[in-house]
């Protein structure tokens, strides 16, 4: 009876030893393979997916690898939506790559006040000249109280309206010079029975850039300034009322395709609307011209792209000059990676990132680099006519503001997003909308 | 000496046992217990998932249970659970008795019927949505007006959408539990019945469907239970939109996380949602009966 008994308490205490050392065991081995055992440095590197810009991106990691043959840059790429919340866990896990790609804004201002990214002021002090060499504008996004914490890199993407010049000439009309022009329009595309406009709404930000311009041509800059600055009630500013009401009449008069809502912009079904001809104009994102360049086979070659800058509202006081979209790109270094690899990674920034090589890909892709003194290549490219204009819109605008959702810190954005797809299901009233997001300015 | 001898071997598998649980144990403990616990822990705290956490009482559990979202992706929860049952529950008996038959076809058609859960969730989320699609699906290639909806667009389709390929996808795996279930049904009280005089659907209301009762009790508890977990489907198709349509509260709750970066209130979420789950299994076990172990073929 004694022996059993003792060997039953000592079984169950090496079951309970064994519970223990698994996870134990589990991370130690985790422990050896994150840590590459060579001589070599070797920094991580974490990026978007999607041609064409996902080929250039790899390109450069490339070019560098090449020409640094001891320190090694190794680059994993992600689809867009995924990598957002990829990229947050990695983070919060301490896992995170040691160059982290990013829009800046309000989503590096989370990584700097929870001290997971390096700041690279005294950096850019030493390396003037990098900076020097790079947009000035670029650097806003970048900077948090002061400080630089990141890169800019790769392109300036202001929103542009697209239209599909074919589909204008087969109505016999002429692309739109103001907000009235737009409600004009409306029902003459629907009566051919062709979309106004192209919109991938399910992914929430493209619903967004609709209303950044209404908003700045409106009210001008100021308004949603105020809600960045945290001022009280700044939602309910009658400027904002006012372009929240006309989204929603341009919804009500069928201005989006059908069904738009259940259209998301990862697989890029909004900009083959435009370019098949079943919808007559888009607002995007300066990169959607590489991509229809790329997917919509002759459609921007033959001319059939049009775009311009968002027109201006009648009595509004915005600027029509004014832009919004990404001034730049940003890489970050994490402040978890080790001396080495936080070597290598700057190595890339000074000597990596914005090569000739790089600048031309960018621009044979049709967008503008945000390196200095492109203007002979920009000219000489077959895309120089988009991208003067891409060109003249980011450097001549008073006002590049920032898209909202990486302006805003992320709660205050998802808050944003989710009423946007409500507003823009006629599910809340523009009254509402200010509401509910006034619940959070400041958060 | 003897009773020695003949010790060694019977004492073996006994210690062996505890061991022979370890891994299930272990995964169970590492992969179940200990996150539950801490989202439990969480859900007392403020982290925005990337700098410190802080401690901060009941506030994350106020934000939640203060918000009408809640209420309402609980409601949309419950919706998706009681209409996806009724539609698979009554499908599935069918499909199952009709697959119990000795006929050979009927083994070739239950191959068939079972292809769709072979395919991942994600992979058929991704396939209905690019069929779905109104400009570029099955309705706009075929040029058939019905079919061409704004299927995903618009609240009550969508939801009906939803509900719909959670059912397509499932309802094999139900029709399997419940062949098993008619083909444990003993032969004798068939052959009864055809004495009496009872006909087909006699025979299935007074002796299939009684003698289903615990398999429907099983085959309920795991879509009234799996229904809470529904996520990639519902994610890859609609992103629980438009606006919150679809939005039940495992949506709910990675969005709060991951989007918002509120894994205090996420994690209050997390701990509803699993004391939904341990309620409702509960009271399912309890419609069955304190008889719930025994066999219904006793007595028959």
């Amino acid at each position: 009876m004694d022996i059993p008994l003792s060997r039953h308490t000592l079984s169950r205490r090496t079951l309970l030893g064994m519970a223990a050392a698994v996870p134990v065991s589990a991370a130690l081995t985790a422990c050896g393979s994150s840590g590459p055992g060579t001589s070599d440095a070797a920094a991580s590197y974490w990026y978007l997916n999607g041609q064409p810009q996902e080929g250039v991106r790899a390109g450069a990691v490339k070019a560098f690898n090449k020409a640094h043959p001891k320190t090694q840059i190794n680059d994993t790429s992600f689809q867009n939506d995924a990598y957002k919340t990829k990229i947050k866990t990695a983070i919060g896990a301490g896992q995170a790559p040691t160059i982290i790609w990013g829009w800046g804004g309000g989503t590096l201002r989370t990584y700097v006040e929870a001290g997971q990214v390096e700041d690279l002021t005294s950096w850019f002090e030493t390396h003037s000249e990098v900076k020097k060499g790079l947009f000035p504008s670029a650097f806003g996004a970048a900077t948090v109280d002061g400080k630089i914490y990141a890169m800019p890199c790769e392109t300036v993407q202001p929103i542009i309206l697209y239209y599909n010049k074919k589909v204008f000439d087969q109505v016999g009309v002429e692309p739109p010079q103001s907000w009235d022009d737009i409600m004009a329009l409306v029902p003459k595309f629907n009566a051919k029975g062709i979309a106004p406009f192209s919109l991938g709404g399910q992914s929430q930000w493209t619903n967004m850039m609709w209303l950044e311009f209404l908003f700045d041509r409106i009210g001008g800059p100021e308004v949603f300034q105020a809600v960045i600055e945290g001022e009280k009630n700044a939602w309910s500013n009658p400027a904002a009322i006012s372009a929240l009401t006309k989204v929603q009449e341009l919804v009500k008069a069928h201005g989006f395709i059908k069904g738009f809502s259940s259209i998301t912009a990862d697989s890029n079904a909004d900009q083959a609307l435009l370019y098949t001809g079943k919808a007559a104009m888009m607002l995007h994102g300066a990169w959607s011209y590489g991509i229809q360049q790329a997917d919509g086979g002759d459609f921007v070659s033959s001319g059939g792209l049009g775009y311009m800058n968002f027109p201006p509202v009648e009595g509004g006081k915005g600027d029509p000059g004014n832009t919004v979209g990404n001034p730049a790109q940003y890489l970050s270094i994490s402040s978890k990676a080790s001396a080495e690899e936080k070597k290598v990674a700057k190595e890339f920034f000074a000597n990596g990132v914005l090569q000739d090589a790089e600048v031309k890909q960018w621009i044979d892709n049709g967008s503008v680099p945000i390196r200095l003194g492109t203007e002979k290549l920009l000219a000489a490219s077959k895309s120089a006519e988009f991208l003067e204009l891409t060109y003249n819109i980011a450097s001549k605008a008073k006002t590049f503001a920032q898209s909202w959702d990486q302006a805003l810190s992320p709660t205050a954005a998802e808050t944003l997003l989710d009423n946007i797809s409500k507003l823009f299901q006629l599910s809340i009233s523009p009254k509402q909308f200010a509401g509910n997001l006034n619940a959070v300015i400041g958060k | 000496m003897s009773a020695l001898i003949s010790r060694p071997p019977r004492r073996v598998p006994r210690s062996i046992l505890p061991w022979l649980a370890m891994p299930a144990l272990v995964v169970f403990v590492c992969f179940a217990v200990v996150p539950l616990v801490g989202v439990f822990v969480l859900s007392f705290t403020t982290w925005d998932g990337i700098g410190a956490i802080h401690a901060s009482g009941l506030t994350s559990w106020r934000t939640v249970l203060t918000n009408p979202g809640l209420l309402h992706a609980l409601w949309v929860t419950f919706l998706v659970m009681i209409v996806s049952w009724g539609v698979q529950t009554p499908l599935s008996i069918l499909l199952g008795t009709f697959m119990a038959g000795r006929q050979r076809y009927r083994g070739v058609l239950g191959v068939v019927y079972f292809i769709p859960l072979l395919l991942s969730s994600a992979a058929i989320a991704v396939a209905y949505k690019a069929l779905l699609d109104p400009n570029f699906g099955l309705g706009a290639g075929l040029k058939i007006k019905a079919l061409s909806q704004d299927w995903l667009g618009r609240p009550g389709l969508a939801f009906g959408v939803v509900v719909f390929v959670v059912s397509w996808q499932f309802i094999p795996f139900h029709s399997l539990i419940y062949q098993a279930g008619v083909q444990q049904i003993p032969k004798s009280l068939y052959e009864a019945a055809q004495l009496d005089g009872a006909g087909r659907i006699r025979q299935f209301l007074s002796i299939t469907l009684p003698q289903l009762k615990y398999t429907i009790i099983t085959s309920s508890t795991l879509m009234v239970v799996g229904s809470l977990t529904f996520f990639d489907l519902i994610w890859v198709l609609t992103e629980g939109g438009p606006g919150d349509a679809t939005r039940v509260l495992a949506l709910d709750m990675y969005k709060r996380g991951w989007r918002a970066s509120q894994m205090g209130p996420a994690s209050a979420i997390a701990v509803i949602l699993v004391l939904v789950g341990l309620a409702l299994a509960l009271l399912l076990r309890r419609l069955g009966g304190r008889d719930a172990g025994d066999s219904q073929l006793e007595g028959a």
